[in-house]
């Protein structure tokens, strides 16, 4: 069995409205069931986009979101449903490193202030020498001087700070470690470090990781296992190097090529599937694939209308797409204008979009004479004549992405999908 | 003759009763019409300070600028305040890092873009108004007339970096300067926006100064490429040529030293060691030697000379460099 396993789980934020009666006026559908499984010793890389999901989910696995539906089975134990006393403890064997390394160590604490709180809280070490000695262990571990004890957080640099915040999730001796997003505030030269330190961490201490991150070659480089969500849900998941061999949802795609990479010759051969417009809000998901409004591929049938489920396609590759083997056959081609269309996630509007897509791609003379794979797909040095293209997709796809705000109350609230989670977190106010 | 050629750029800010900081200590480069060329470096390199001294939107007090900018003939540094506020916005244009913060958040979008179009192109009410929607539309921003009306925070992140872009290029500037634009946004809207810039140096033929930290981005978009370190350019050369062959230690171990989606996986990176803070004044030696791997006694007897020992026109400021022979796999 699984060390961790998450079933369905949703976190929804509410919506608040009014100053004095907090009236919900809707959602923020920042989690919406996601279900997977991470086996001991291994690495479980989640990525996507800002607003995607994914710190809420890495947050409710540690209850630090309330979980709204669903289960985090850790270890045979449901920690979902765990009264807040016994899940304090079990925090132990399940810890974080967070983001912003200065952000998260308080700049009042000195270092062994902040390593040995959590341990006299967990009841680790009968007294404060021998907390200091298991200090002075693990900050060897992780390559500070022991001198470091009696500093402060300012004292040292970013990549250092970072270090101390894995110190700290160490000296509880954690099974599971939740690093979200443990490198993105450092600089290149720096990140190396930190990810070979995890990685040697890892070995040596048979960790379990879940890494959160944006950076998809990150991810790939320290993960096994990697899903990338969207909106609020896995779109995809698969092991790490047949998911990069061989993407299969139409976002993966798009995602991984739009990954700059640092190699010329790679930069100019290669085909970037541009996206068109922007997430739409989580506070009012389309309908259906929540994909299906970006979609390059989407068909008129099925995907404004039924989402789908996350389904092994063998290999463990799982896919939540309706048409990936057509996609792959070739028998469903992309549709420009289709793809970029409907984005109010009513499904009327999306039918609609189809229709009217569709007139324009007969009489829109690139998307009629344009080869198979053209309308989107635009080579890194293309002819000026496929950028024209690019451009003509470029605005439509922007218009499509307006239609967002066309609820301007909910726009209000979530013009962004990570400000409004924010907000709804903090105050009534949002 | 290039449109903008820098020659030993160096800022210093000064405090009392503190040490002198330099940022930037004696950089050089050039840029021609149509061109986009890279600046790339760590945090703390100087590489935003320098643009900030090309733009003259540095302090006067408390800094200390040296050197020579040559924007078309003239010298940006010593030109009169007046003069510049001319040049700004008309011949040259800045792209920001952070789109909200650098958009003015209780104006809405079409004052502050039509706000230029009234300083340098004069144009008033409804032909400013037509002018700024049709700049709107041209970067893809739909619906303009009515994206005018509305204020920065209505806005997604692509697309107020796709407004700012509009008011750079409203003015039809010779050079763009462009400071991290795309390093708040995600990978998607990134591609988005760089396609944008590839655009506009290819129809206009702009001149684009490329301010970044992500080398991705770097091979991708810029013919000629600066790495900096430390206040200083440490390698120079096409991009083609600076990826086949790093040549600084620095760059070599910076390319190294960053996951590749392409790359087989299992493999451990190869990180430089120590960080930004264990550095030496570039007057003392070779500001990168603390971290270097190549190291030698050599390398502490003054700053180290352009020299270049690969290909003509690949500058490197290294007394030991990476060379075919000495090539550790990377």
């Amino acid at each position: 069995m699984s060390l961790l396993e998450l079933d369905d789980v949703k976190v929804h934020f509410p919506v608040k409205k009014g100053l004095f009666f907090d009236r919900t006026v809707g959602h923020v559908y920042a989690v919406d069931g996601v279900s997977l499984s991470i086996e001991a010793g291994q690495t479980y890389g989640l990525v996507g986009e800002s607003g995607c999901g994914k710190t809420t989910l890495g947050r409710a696995v540690l209850r630090l979101n309330d979980i709204t539906d669903g289960g985090v089975v850790f270890d045979g134990t449901d920690l979902a449903k765990l009264p807040s006393e016994e899940m304090r403890a079990f925090r132990r064997r399940l810890q974080m490193v967070f983001q912003d390394p200065l952000g998260s160590l308080n700049p009042r604490q000195n270092i062994e202030s902040i390593l040995s709180e959590g341990m006299a809280a967990h009841g680790i070490g009968k007294d404060q020498t021998e907390r200091r000695e298991k200090i002075k262990d693990i900050l060897a571990k992780v390559g500070l001087p022991s001198n470091a004890l009696s500093r402060y957080p300012h004292e040292f640099s970013g990549g250092q700070r970072q270090r101390i915040g894995i110190a700290r999730a160490l000296v509880l001796e954690p099974d599971v470690i939740i690093c979200d997003e443990p490198v993105s505030a450092l600089d290149v030269s720096v990140q190396a470090q930190v990810i070979n330190l995890l990685e040697e961490l890892q070995e040596s201490l048979g960790l379990t990781y879940l890494v959160i991150a944006h950076d998809l070659a990150v991810v790939r480089h320290i993960s096994d296992v990697i899903g990338v969500m969207y909106l609020g849900g896995l779109v995809e998941e698969a092991p790490s190097d047949a998911l990069y061999a061989k993407p299969r949802h139409p976002y993966t795609k798009a995602l991984m090529s739009a990954v700059p990479v640092p190699d010329p010759e790679v930069e100019d051969r290669r085909e970037r599937i541009l996206l068109h417009g922007d997430l739409p809000s989580p506070a009012n998901p389309p309908a259906g694939c929540r994909f299906h409004t970006r979609c390059p591929w989407v068909q008129e049938t099925k995907c404004a209308t039924e989402r789908p489920p996350l389904l092994d396609t063998g290999d463990g590759h799982k896919v939540a797409c309706h048409f990936t083997a057509e996609i792959e056959a070739g028998t469903v081609k992309q549709t420009l204008a289709t793809g970029i269309e409907a984005v109010t996630g009513t499904e009327t509007v999306a039918a609609e979009a189809v229709e009217v897509s569709e007139g324009e791609t007969e009489t829109e003379v690139p998307a009629a004479d344009a080869p198979e794979k053209a309308p989107v797909t635009v080579p890194a040095q293309a002819d000026a004549d496929a950028k024209e293209k690019a451009a003509a997709a470029e605005e439509t796809g922007a218009k499509a992405s307006d239609a967002t705000d066309v609820e301007k109350e909910t726009a209000d609230a979530t013009d962004e999908a990570s400000g409004a989670t924010e907000k709804a977190e903090g105050s009534p106010k949002a | 003759m290039s449109l903008l050629s820098v020659e030993e750029l160096s800022v210093t800010f000064t405090a009392r009763g503190r040490k002198d900081a330099t940022a930037v200590d004696g950089v050089s480069f050039a840029v021609d019409q149509g061109q986009v060329v890279g600046l790339v470096g760590e945090s703390g390199c100087g590489k935003s300070v320098t643009s900030l001294a090309l733009m003259g939107l540095l302090p006067r007090k408390g800094v200390r600028i040296g050197g020579r900018a040559e924007f078309d003939g003239q010298n940006l540094l010593t030109m009169s305040e007046r003069k510049l506020r001319d040049m700004r916005g008309s011949q040259l244009a800045m792209i920001f890092q952070d789109p909200l913060s650098s958009l003015n958040p209780v104006v809405p979008i079409g004052i502050q873009v039509t706000e230029i179009l009234e300083r340098h192109r004069g144009l008033k009410g409804e032909k400013a108004r037509k002018e700024a929607a049709s700049l709107l539309d041209r970067v893809g921003i739909p619906d303009p007339a009515r994206r005018l009306k509305e204020y920065p925070h209505q806005l997604s992140g692509g697309m107020r970096q796709r407004a700012l872009i509009a008011m750079a290029v409203a003015c039809a500037p010779r050079l763009l300067i462009a400071d991290e634009p795309t390093t708040a946004l995600d990978v998607t809207i990134q591609a988005q926006i760089l396609e944008l810039l590839k655009e506009l140096v290819d129809q206009e033929g702009t001149a684009l100064l490329m301010i970044t930290h992500d080398l991705g981005v770097v091979a991708g978009l810029c013919d000629e490429v600066n790495v900096l370190y430390a206040g200083r350019a440490v390698e120079s050369a096409g991009r083609r040529e600076l990826f086949a062959h790093p040549t600084h230690p620095y760059a070599h171990g910076l390319l190294g030293s960053i996951p590749r989606l392409d790359a087989p996986r299992g493999e451990p990176l190869n990180p430089i060691r120590g960080s930004i803070n264990d550095k030496i004044a570039w007057a003392d030696g070779c500001a990168f030697a603390p971290r270097c791997d190549h190291y030698t006694m050599e390398c502490l007897t003054g700053t180290p000379e352009l020299t270049e020992p690969r290909t003509a026109g690949h500058q490197v400021r290294c007394v030991n460099p990476v060379l075919p022979t000495a090539e550790v796999p990377a």
